[in-house]
């Protein structure tokens, strides 16, 4: 399997019409005028979205008689999430903690140090 | 809403994390600086954060470690470089489960109207040794990744 280009991902996923096109294909593969079909934009602009997508591994694409399916392949989303998920959860919290010991300081600028229960 | 913006692009040895706060560059600074302060946000709550040492001036040195609930214990230890002021600092980052693999993380304070943004761009010696920081070294959250997919995949859904 071809290692994730995560920049490529990430790429693909920062549109909004990308996200909603993946959004779609979680429910099974689609032609490109199902997938046109909710939006006001052309079937070209359409398959130009889709490329963006194949390009990050993001879809694959078959074809079908006339039709051309597009397929959601998970795994590199999968990478995209797992591999900054840890490193995202600690800063997270620790930034989430930081805002409120900032909120704390300006509420009261010389507060009690502020020890536990067994101090 | 604030919130924590990490990039670590392909093919290149870095890691960019970024937070605004809704709070004046001074007291994010002492945030950073004041070894009261930093063990009160530095971590998630479930570590206890101890400060070895925390000489905040250039050339002085920093030793931390976390520990956590079953008494694990995860040092980290650096040097100061220049002298730190509310514009930020640059420091040398080890890890001490990979000895010798040293970061350089540079750490630079904005502020604009009321509020701050860090930003710090920390640099690895290699895309391996920055990829195993992210994989390794603050791997908790990791058994989270399916979790995490399903609540990317459900942000997915269109916004009408």
């Amino acid at each position: 399997m071809q290692p994730t280009n995560l920049d490529a991902v990430f790429g693909a996923l920062a549109d909004p019409t990308r996200r909603a096109i993946l959004a779609h294909l979680t429910d099974g593969d689609r032609t490109v005028a199902q997938l046109a079909a909710p939006f006001t934009m052309s079937q070209p602009a359409i398959s130009r979205h889709l490329k963006v997508l194949e390009t990050a591994g993001l879809i694959t694409r078959t074809r079908r008689a006339t039709a051309r399916l597009s397929h959601l392949e998970a795994a590199p989303l999968r990478d995209a999430t797992e591999w900054l998920a840890g490193y995202q959860a600690w800063w997270d919290e620790s930034h989430g903690r930081l805002e409120a010991l900032l909120a704390r300081l300006q509420a009261d600028p010389m507060p009690p140090r502020s020890g536990g229960p067994t101090e | 809403m604030s919130e924590t913006r990490i990039q670590a692009p392909d093919g290149v040895p870095f890691i960019d994390v970024e937070r605004a706060f809704d709070a004046p560059r001074d007291l994010v600074f002492r945030a950073f600086t004041d070894p009261d302060l930093l063990v009160q946000w530095l971590g998630p709550a479930r570590y206890e954060m101890v400060i070895d040492t925390y000489d905040v001036r250039a050339g002085g040195s920093w030793r931390y470690l976390h520990r956590d609930a079953d008494g694990r214990e995860y040092g980290f230890h650096g040097v100061f470089h220049g002298e730190p002021s509310p514009d930020g600092f640059v420091q040398t980052f080890e890890f001490e489960g990979a000895p010798g693999h040293v970061a350089l993380d540079q750490l630079v304070l904005t502020e604009m109207g009321g509020r701050t943004t860090v930003h710090t761009h920390s640099v690895y010696q290699s895309i391996e040794a920055r990829d195993a920081m992210i994989e390794n070294g603050m791997a908790e959250g990791m058994n989270d990744g399916f979790g995490r997919l399903d609540t990317l995949l459900g942000r997915l859904v269109p916004v009408a």
